[in-house]
């Protein structure tokens, strides 16, 4: 337990100096609301079922932040802790591994919460954001989305060979699956021949059950969503154990 | 005196290539153990399989009296282990490796107080990768020293330092040893394992080729210890009479040079002795002593260099 807390602290201070990854998960989301926001405002209309841009924005950003931190942050970190031989040293302790991913987990979240928690902030304060979910309801649904997807970056992490194949096929993952899964701007947009292309990405089911609970849909309207993504973390688990190597 | 480390016919092959060959050895408690060789001889897989890190294919191996594969938990918990390919995270600081690794262990020495034996103090607050080379391996030292350890690996520990740096490292490691550690290192510098160690295994191809004490091995396999002087007259022909009985005689211009069988007790003073008694005045005396690396010559027919 000791080791754990212990980790997760300099876990967490290593996240925070390593600023590329702090900046996607803390800065970059922000940014893309004050850009979007000062283009669209935050006025509701029709095109959105009523609501305005910064509405729909911010649960579809939260989406983007989970899906950065677990493809490119966590994938990156671990592929390059077994690459440098950090893994290997930490082998010759008693600690267990399961103290070792636990501890990127319990960042990861905390760090992608802290994203999510400024984006609410600065939707409130500055374009006065709407919000009808159920607290309780998106917390869980926050939390179910973002451990499917760190057990898809554990896998990643797992089959890369380097850290350098991990962030090219991280990032190759990555992009376009924010734009066509509406996490980067709003789906909405999007042709229809792209949504049928979309209902294969793992992101877009982030993306709706964050905005469905987001305008307080119940769970029953988002059975889908759950399915897969529990799916997802249950099959992440076992083949992110399945190829966990320490080097 | 107990054992801390017995190895028994160990072999382990990596595909086609058979990287120990059935090797057998014991590790004394109290010693500075060394193993030596070229690059690829097989030190490093032995010591991976001694740590728990690699499973031996074939052979008995009991380290502290347990099996590494079957009790890796408790070896780790009571040796200190320095890797030949190891890092830790580029931005993590001095001081906090060490908090972070002191907390994996029930007991552990403090932190602090190895931060200053270890010369570490001034660089406490520096990030890993701004490290020196001889400053990373001090800090990877002060890692497997924290949980007390009664046996410590260290795998090449200087390579890739400069001569001074390799020094300091030397000097700590025999202070850690003077704690009553036990310690089994390797090492491709035949001049770090002749300073350093109490007995070598010399290995070559996944076997040992010799295992002694540096100054039994230079004794059985490294030749001839040589004298050089000047003399500024010619030499008497009863004087090279009498030096034939010493050993071999040799002349390179006024350079000239004696040689004789190592371990021969006496052979400087009878060298000396008997220029004295020809009364011939010499100048720059130098002895020069086989070393490791002869008696690698020796021994494989090759020179160590990679």
């Amino acid at each position: 337990m000791k080791s754990l807390l212990k980790m997760t602290w300099i876990e967490a201070k290593l996240f925070l100096r390593e600023p590329v990854g702090a900046f996607f998960t803390l800065i970059f989301p922000l940014m893309m609301l004050f850009l979007f926001g000062s283009i669209y405002g935050n006025v509701p209309t029709q095109y959105f079922g009523g609501r305005g841009t910064v509405d729909i924005s911010v649960p579809a950003y939260v989406a983007m932040i989970i899906a950065t931190t677990s493809l490119v942050g966590l994938t990156i970190t671990m592929a390059a802790y077994r690459e440098k031989g950090v893994l290997r040293r930490l082998r010759t302790t008693p600690v267990s591994p399961l103290v070792v991913l636990a501890a990127q987990v319990i960042v990861l979240f905390l760090m992608t919460s802290l994203g999510m928690l400024l984006l609410i902030v600065a939707g409130k304060l500055v374009y006065q954001m709407r919000f009808d979910g159920d607290a309780m309801s998106v917390i869980i649904g926050f939390i179910l989305c973002c451990l499917s997807f760190f057990a898809l970056g554990f896998v990643l992490a797992g089959l890369m060979p380097t850290a350098r194949t991990a962030q090219v096929v991280g990032m190759v993952l990555l992009y376009p699956m924010l734009f066509l899964s509406g996490a980067g701007f709003p789906r909405e947009l999007l042709p229809e021949s792209i949504l049928k292309i979309s209902r294969f990405l793992p992101l877009t089911y982030v993306v709706t059950l964050l905005r469905g609970l987001w305008i307080g849909d119940s769970w029953s309207q988002h059975l889908t969503e759950v399915l897969v993504l529990l799916g997802m973390l249950v099959l992440g688990v076992i083949l992110s154990v399945k190829t966990f190597r320490w080097e | 005196m107990d054992s801390v480390v017995k190895v028994e016919g160990l072999r382990k092959a990596y595909q086609s290539t058979i990287a120990v060959d059935e090797i057998s050895f014991e590790v004394r408690e109290g010693e500075i153990f060394g193993m030596v060789g070229p690059n690829g001889a097989g030190k490093t897989t032995t010591i991976e399989c001694l740590e728990g890190l690699r499973k031996p294919d074939k052979g008995q191996v009991s380290v502290l009296g347990v099996d590494p594969q079957h009790d890796g938990h408790f070896l780790h918990s009571h040796t200190g282990m320095q890797l030949q390919q190891s890092n830790l995270p580029e931005r993590m600081k001095v001081w906090e490796a060490l908090d972070l690794y002191s907390s994996f262990y029930p007991q552990s020495i403090d932190w602090e107080e190895l931060l200053e034996q270890l010369g570490l103090d001034e660089k406490r607050n520096a990030p890993f990768a701004k490290l020196s080379g001889g400053q990373k391996q001090r800090l990877f030292i002060a890692l497997a020293l924290l949980p007390d350890p009664e046996l410590i690996f260290l795998d090449e520990l200087t390579t890739g330092l400069d001569p001074q740096a390799r020094h300091a490292i030397w000097d700590l490691v025999r202070e850690v040893r003077l704690k009553g550690k036990t310690i089994l290192l390797t090492t491709h510098y035949m001049e770090e394992a002749e300073c350093l160690c109490d007995r070598v295994a010399i290995l070559d191809h996944g076997r040992i080729v010799a295992l002694d004490s540096p100054v039994e091995l230079i004794r059985k396999f490294g030749g001839e210890e040589r004298i050089t002087f000047s003399v500024d007259q010619t030499l008497p022909p009863e004087f090279e009479d009498s030096i034939h009985q010493i050993g071999e005689l040799e002349m390179q211009g006024e350079r000239i040079m004696v040689e004789g069988a190592t371990g021969q007790a006496s052979f400087v003073y009878d060298v000396v002795s008997l220029l004295a008694k020809h009364n011939l005045r010499f100048r720059n005396l130098r002895t020069e002593q086989p070393t490791l690396e002869d008696v690698f010559l020796k021994l494989t027919g090759r020179e160590m260099k990679d």
